[in-house]
């Protein structure tokens, strides 16, 4: 049987809250919600988390457009991810939602967009 | 010399004021003018690449510079009008607002109404009187941020972070993911600044150690940073002798408040309140003086631009109710907001009961951090509301909401106060 205790994200309360895990059961206590329990077991089970950062823009007005993973990814994952997102750079124009990085670090999950870069001096 | 004549003149072109705009737009005004001193709208969410904002307006989550991008979209939809790389320099209590711009010069702009909402700016390091030297690498986490995500330049490999706000959190994180090795956040108080979340997310998540109740007492190198020493500070706030701990870092980042930007507010001769440093207000979100409104992180400090923008939507509501003269007659009822034990501050600090809508939005921060604490509202010492809260921190923005029909069985109401009780 495994403790661990945790602080749940789920909203700004911030409950503390323990899981304990055994083979086949995850007991949760401690949250005082519904959503404290999925975060708990979720974070013990598949922790997932979204990645921002910025990649840089070639021949745009800014020297960087902001991006995110477009859904949340395993948090193992996390620098894999930041390793082809540091090594990215696209053309301008650049608009909000435009995939940047297909299927980044194996996750099958896209880095998109977050900011439109128009074409012009930086 | 003619004089260019506006009906809304909005000071800021960032989550308040392009709020405030729509919504006054929304309310009918036609000629509304928005002036921003950057080369483009979206204030400080530009730079805030994180996720997190959004959860209230739009039911999902966004990062800033899609947040921001969704009350742009709506400002071009609806046609207003807007001025970038233009700087207010003054504005008096006639409204009269002078601006500077490369283009055009030096230009006054007469306002039918002004709306504030000029936004914030970060404690320096001059505030805080940390001895040792001034060499480079010492930055406000802003500042750090700017330069990372906007303009994309490197700013530390070895970094330490004074202050434990919500900016220095997503800069530990930030910092990190972009191969710097943070070493530990150093908070004065003994609780952390920052939403709960952003210490599991930005610190936890990576290992990166929060130290409370500790501050630095020097930075070391004379070109360049080279490292700090941190000790514990006592109940008084002042370094615990024997308890110093040395770091070796290229980079220290500030994180240690925000101050309204409100030299223009005071400029104008408006009442300015002590507590948020912020103009004080009516329910209307009117300053004292008359047709000057304010929203944002211009009045208070606000944790979530979800609540800068419910607030700056009211203002411009209210700001075009003025200009088209549709304030109802009748003499005003002022009844006092007083925060005491444990309750900081309101917004607003009066609220005028002949003319307030039917609910009026109270908010407040508290002091210290309280556990299962009620927050009380008195009306004229009698005790209308007491609520009990499981978590009360400073970092985190309360709200109570006051309804006219409850205060109207008050006839000869005089003063509100909030407080926290403990029972």
């Amino acid at each position: 049987m495994e403790k661990r205790e945790l602080i749940c994200i789920g909203c700004p309360l911030g409950c503390p809250v323990t899981v304990t895990m055994d083979k086949e059961t995850i007991t949760v206590t401690g949250n005082t919600c519904k959503r404290g329990e999925d975060y708990a077991k979720k974070e013990v089970t598949n922790p997932t988390r979204i990645v921002t950062s910025s990649v840089r823009v070639n021949g745009g007005e800014l020297a960087m457009v902001s991006v995110k993973t477009k859904e949340d990814i395993p948090k193992g994952k996390i620098f894999d991810c930041m390793a082809e997102i540091r090594s990215a750079a696209v053309e301008a124009p650049v608009c909000i939602g435009d995939v940047i990085i297909e299927n980044c670090a194996g996750t099958g999950v896209s880095i998109v967009a977050t900011k439109n870069v128009n074409r012009g001096k930086a | 010399m003619l004089k260019e004549v506006h009906d809304i003149v909005i000071i800021g072109g960032g989550p308040a004021g392009l709020a405030a705009a729509v919504a006054a737009r929304k309310a009918g005004v036609q000629d509304i003018l928005i002036l921003e001193r950057d080369s483009s709208l979206g204030g400080i969410l530009n730079q805030c690449i994180h996720n997190g904002f959004g959860l209230h307006t739009f039911k999902e989550e966004l990062t800033g510079p899609e947040y921001a991008s969704r009350y742009i979209a709506m400002v071009e939809e609806e046609k207003i009008p807007y001025r970038l790389n233009t700087m207010v320099i003054d504005i008096n209590e006639n409204r009269e607002v002078t601006v500077i711009s490369r283009e055009n010069g030096m230009e006054t702009i007469q306002a039918g109404a002004v709306i504030l909402a000029m936004g914030c700016r970060e404690r320096p390091r001059g505030a805080l009187n940390i001895p040792g030297y001034r060499p480079a690498g010492i930055y406000s986490a802003g500042t750090a941020q700017r330069l990372m995500n906007i303009e994309g330049l490197s700013v530390g490999k070895e970094v330490v972070i004074l202050g434990s706000g919500d900016i220095g959190l997503i800069m530990a994180r930030r910092m990190t993911l972009e191969g710097a090795k943070v070493k530990v956040v150093a908070e004065l108080m003994p609780y952390s600044g920052g939403l709960k979340r952003n210490i599991v997310q930005c610190l936890n998540d990576y290992g990166i150690p929060l130290k409370l109740s500790h501050t630095v007492v020097d930075i070391q190198g004379k070109e360049r940073v080279t490292g700090i020493t941190l000790a514990e500070v006592g109940p008084d706030r002042k370094p615990i002798p024997g308890t110093e701990e040395h770091y070796s870092c290229d980079t220290l980042l500030l994180s240690v408040g925000l101050i309204p930007e409100n030299e223009l507010t005071r400029g104008a001769g408006v009442e300015m309140n002590r507590v948020t440093s912020g103009p004080n207000v009516n329910d209307q979100l009117e300053t004292s003086a008359e047709g000057i409104f304010a929203c944002g992180n211009v009045l208070h400090v606000h944790d979530l631009v979800d609540y800068v923008s419910e607030e700056a939507t009211l203002a411009g509501t209210n700001a075009a109710a003025y200009v088209q003269n549709r304030r109802s007659e009748g003499e005003a009822h002022p009844v006092t907001l007083k925060a005491e034990n444990g309750i900081r501050y309101t917004v607003p600090q009066t609220i005028d009961m002949e003319h307030m809508n039917d609910k009026v939005v109270v908010r407040f921060r508290v002091a210290d951090v309280y556990k299962d604490r009620y927050v009380s509202v008195y009306f004229d010492g009698e005790r209308v509301a007491h609520r009990k809260k499981k978590v009360l921190a400073p970092g985190e923005m309360e709200q109570v909401i006051l309804k006219k029909e409850e205060l109207q069985k008050y006839p000869d109401l005089k003063e509100i106060v909030f407080c926290t009780e403990v029972e």
